[in-house]
């Protein structure tokens, strides 16, 4: 599988083994990226992409492992893009949400893909991005992004998402409310999973109260839905209520334009990795003799005549 | 001696008792030169903190050991863990321990048993009789026990998802023999919760686990008194990498939720406690090994007595088991094994432990030898006749160094408990990941200890030698399975299939209902259903729990 | 960019003892590797399909239920199967020595017995990784 036009026939015929080196490929820029990138657009066809979110121990994975299982009923097939942090120290990174997704490992339509946000603000963005193209052009018409939310880089990620959802489970301490705060604005579904726990009835409460006072651009409250994912209760509720917003924000335009903002987004994101890529061996060797700033400002209209 | 009145209340009555029903094993106990050895020592003065903190042998709290003269009225029972191959194989090695001086039975079963699939499952290639014995139906466990007199001996097995199958297949071979249900003795691992965070044997969600455990605890209340219906483990939990406190901690945590399910599903405490049995590793660091089984023995009689109100002195009481611990074991010089495995088995007897196994030499290569199980069952011999530890009573206590470790260990378990409380319990801290975290933390800092040699390890990071004789090892040969499966497959023929169909349906209708399974489950095991059946049927019930973080 | 590699470790077959794979991922993960862990108890097949998903360099199975012979092979022939032979396999355990020779054979790029110091597990996954 060395050639690029292997790779891309790969992708369309669904072969696991194209779609991961593709995503390789993208996720490290290495040569043949921008290769793939620029045929995909052309096959992709119609998809979500559904952002979950929310604290550890909500129990995320489980969610997702459940979604997979009710739209695969559906016959439909499902990407999954599952973030963890790198390690600062080490770079490394221990990639596990993907052992709550085990289940699905021998089905040929479950396409899961473990990434790490290798400690990048933009850079995880458009090679989720470009994974999102990657799996969407392989026939995934569902694809999750699952990802802590709580550092600014995946609150980038979940801008990548056509719907949101922020998994909160009882329990896990004060550090949500915090999180709740941010996540709030740009969240479309609040799910309470473990609903059986001591304290579920309290948080659903709770946030049902805040979400009452949020009405969306239809005049909506901000929906909850409660689940016990453990045991898949609550999760043909969760596909009803994510199908009812699909429909409504396609009839109204909010997904497209979502899907703009997203886009500029990622245009934005690749630019500024093309010009740091840039930028930093010029500035290794430039001598600093002016401000800081000024350097930048010479050294970006000497990158300007360059480019 | 002491004449303190708490002192003479004590020999008066728990001692005087004991004597009387328990006879010592000899009427005097001396040194070499005709010196008697005391059976209890005690402080000169004894105060209230040597009354609250240490007590009596066979006293509350029992820091100082659940029996008044421990281990001289009876030894413990050395109970080696064994079972490989086929049903047929073990029962000779049963025979032969027996033979040898064994006091009690302890079944290793193979995975796929121990998950509930049967030797023809696609996820058993590779693993039929490798770790144990296997068992599909009753006729293996015919096999097993054959000729062997199940009311005489006491029988361990370490089942746990479905120990109801296997404790109604022991039930019904016992029958068979003709032996009453009430002479029945032994345990049945039956700890469900350490399998989520350490021993990876799970079927079940936990929740559906709990009620089966909790059945048992029922059934036997009533049928077979004198059989531990539990045997709550810290050694897996120490064998995945945690510290001692954390060991006791978490298996006083997990001992806590059967004790609550239970009274929830309306059991009667002072009826199910006393057959709740224990289970504790024994590792390399002997003094702390030792502080750890006084503390643990202490904080259960607390949390019994204080938290829940048990009234019956039996119900305060920690009995445990003893394993040595086989993460410590290593390939490398492995007669060094012997002399790990004796210091390890020396401090569980020093801690008052009820029975022991102790590990063979070369189990860090293969399953264990004939030869060298015998040297480890000698070990045990050896301590227990020749060293003099099992001549008087908790001996350590009063060492300011083992009191203090005792203390420590106390104290610090006793917070990791509030921890999981605090976090909701058990189930929800295994369900978020909390108590694997703990456990990982502590096994990566071990490692990362012995790589930049802050711990030595003797013949592997130091003391290193270039090895050429290797030892021999025992094989579980690969015809096994396939001879199992054709076993199998024959009886699945063989049996009255109409019998066995009815007896699942029967068990799948009262599934979801708060019937005991108990009698169920009998009912299909008589009929030869196999155990991987009788599972499915509970996981089309019950769910499975797959994917343990 | 650089270009980091992946590996996914594995744990086939029944044994739930997992206190070694999950070092080894933490020790891999210290040296810089992007390690993805399936978890305990999974079939060979569902290891390679996982593999070839995560696009890792290289997969290192861990068993110590005596069932590695049988296993550790099966893992090779899935991930030939799934075109990956590329995929270097490597693998630890309870594995007597005799052994070792079998599962090299067998297509086993590294083999791990009992006593393997972490350094040594790391460097053999970097020397398979630097390969690629």
């Amino acid at each position: 599988m060395k050639s690029i036009d292997d790779i891309l026939a790969g992708i369309t015929a669904g072969q696991p083994r194209a779609i991961g080196r593709a995503i390789t490929l993208v996720e490290n820029q290495q040569e043949g990226s921008e290769a793939v990138l620029s045929h995909l657009d052309s096959l992709v066809c119609n998809y979500l992409v559904l952002g979950i979110t929310g604290p550890p121990g909500a129990g995320k994975s489980t969610l997702t492992s459940r979604l997979i299982e009710q739209y695969r009923a559906d016959g439909e097939r499902v990407g999954v893009i599952a973030i963890d942090p790198s390690s600062p120290l080490s770079g490394g990174a221990i990639l596990g949400d993907r052992i709550r997704m085990m289940r699905h490992a021998k089905d040929p339509d479950v396409v899961i893909r473990s990434m790490a946000t290798r400690g990048r603000l933009g850079g995880l963005c458009s090679a989720a991005g470009s994974a999102v193209r990657i799996m969407a052009a392989s026939g995934c018409s569902k694809i999750i992004i699952e990802t802590v939310g709580v550092g600014q880089s995946e609150m980038d990620i979940i801008g990548l998402a056509d719907l949101t959802l922020l998994a909160l489970a009882p329990g896990l301490g004060d550090d949500i409310q915090a999180m709740k705060a941010g996540l709030l604005e740009v969240v479309d579904l609040l799910v309470v999973n473990k609903n059986d726990l001591r304290g579920a009835e309290n948080l659903a409460m709770d946030l049902e109260g805040v979400a009452r006072q949020r009405e969306d651009k239809y005049g909506l409250p901000t929906r909850v839905c409660r689940t016990i994912a453990s045991e898949g209760q609550g999760i043909e509720q969760l596909v009803a209520l994510i199908a009812e917003l699909e429909s409504l924000h396609s009839e109204s335009g909010e997904m497209n334009r979502r899907r703009q903002v997203s886009r500029n987004r990622e245009v934005v994101d690749w630019g500024l990795d093309m010009i740091r890529e840039k930028l930093e061996p010029l500035a290794a060797l430039h001598k600093h003799e002016a401000s800081p700033q000024k350097t930048a400002v010479q050294l970006l209209q000497k990158l300007w005549l360059d480019l | 001696m002491s004449n303190h009145p708490a002192y003479t209340k004590w020999a008066d009555n728990q001692l005087a008792k004991s004597l009387q029903r328990f006879p010592e094993r000899r009427a005097r106990f001396i040194h070499h030169g005709n010196t008697e050895v005391p059976r209890l020592a005690v402080p000169a003065d004894i105060d209230q903190n040597y009354l609250d903190q240490l007590g009596f042998p066979g006293q509350y709290p029992y820091t100082r050991g659940v029996q008044p003269t421990m281990y001289r009225g009876r030894l413990w029972t050395m109970r080696q863990y064994a079972g490989f191959s086929t049903a047929a194989e073990s029962n000779k090695r049963y025979r032969y321990l027996l033979d040898h001086g064994t006091t009690g039975l302890s079944v290793a079963f193979d995975l796929p048993t121990q998950i509930g699939y049967d030797s023809d499952h696609d996820m058993a290639l590779g693993e039929v009789g490798k770790v144990g014995v296997a068992i599909d139906t009753l006729a293996d466990m015919e096999t097993l026990f054959s000729k062997i007199p199940l009311g005489k001996v006491s029988t361990s097995m370490t089942i746990n998802s479905p120990a109801m199958v296997l404790l109604a297949m022991y039930v019904v071979v016992a029958e068979k023999q003709g032996v009453a249900m009430a002479d029945i003795k032994g345990t049945i691992q039956n700890d469900v919760l350490k399998e989520y965070v350490a021993r990876g044997t799970y079927i079940f969600p936990p929740r559906p686990s709990l009620r089966l455990i909790t059945d048992i605890f029922q059934w036997c209340g009533s049928n077979t008194p004198a059989f531990n219906t539990i045997s709550i483990s810290g050694y897996h939990i120490r064998e995945a990498g945690s510290t001692a406190v954390q060991e006791v901690g978490l298996t006083l945590a997990n001992a806590i939720t059967y004790v609550q399910t239970a009274l929830d599903a309306g059991l009667e405490l002072d009826v199910f406690a006393r057959r709740l049995a224990f289970f504790f590793n024994a590792s390399s660091d002997l003094f702390e090994e030792v502080a750890k089984f006084r503390a643990a023995r202490r904080m259960w009689a607390r949390i019994m007595k204080e938290r829940f109100g048990a009234t019956n002195p039996s119900s305060w009481m920690l009995r445990f088991h003893t394993q040595t611990a086989g993460n410590t074991l290593t390939a490398q010089q492995v007669d060094n094994n012997i002399v790990r495995v004796t210091l390890q088995a020396l401090s569980a007897v020093l801690g008052g432990t009820q029975s022991l196994h102790t590990n063979s030499r070369d189990e860090a290569l293969s399953l264990p030898t004939e030869e060298s199980v015998r040297t480890a069952l000698r070990t045990q011999q050896v301590i227990a006749h020749e060293s003099g530890v099992a001549n008087t009573v908790d001996p350590l206590a009063g060492s300011y160094f083992v009191e203090q470790l005792t203390d420590r260990i106390e104290l610090e378990a006793t917070d990791l408990i509030g921890r999981i409380e605090d976090g909701g319990g058990v189930v929800a801290c295994i369900e978020d990941g909390f108590i694997q975290r703990q456990i990982e933390n502590s096994a990566y800092d071990y490692q990362r200890e012995i790589e930049e040699q802050e711990r030595i390890i003797v013949g592997v990071n130091d003391f290193v030698v270039d090895e050429e004789s290797k030892p021999p090892l025992l094989r579980v040969a690969p015809e096994v399975e396939d001879e199992q499966v054709a076993r199998l497959t024959t009886l699945k023929h063989e049996r009255d299939n109409a019998d066995v169909a009815a007896s699942l349906d029967r068990l799948a209708d009262k599934a979801r209902t708060d019937t005991n399974l108990m009698p169920l489950v009998i009912a299909c095991v008589r009929a030869y259903a196999s155990l991987g059946e009788i599972c499915d049927v509970l996981r089309g019930e019950f769910g499975e729990y797959r994917d343990r973080q | 960019m650089t270009t980091k590699h992946r590996i996914l470790i594995g744990k086939p077959g029944l044994d739930g003892h997992d206190r070694g794979a999950k070092v080894i991922a933490r020790a891999l993960r210290d040296a810089g590797y992007e390690v993805v862990y399936t978890g305990i108890r999974r079939s060979p097949a569902e290891i390679a399909a996982a593999a070839i998903q995560e696009d890792v360099a290289a997969v290192g199975l861990s068993s110590l239920s005596g069932a590695h012979l049988r296993l550790f092979p099966a893992v090779v022939e899935e991930l030939r199967h799934g075109g990956a032979a590329d995929i270097a396999v490597l693998g630890g355990g309870v594995i007597p020595e005799d052994d070792v020779a079998v599962l090299l054979a067998a297509g086993i790029k590294a083999v791990f017995t009992p006593g393997t110091s972490l350094e040594e597990v790391v460097q053999a996954f970097a020397a398979v990784c630097d390969e690629q």
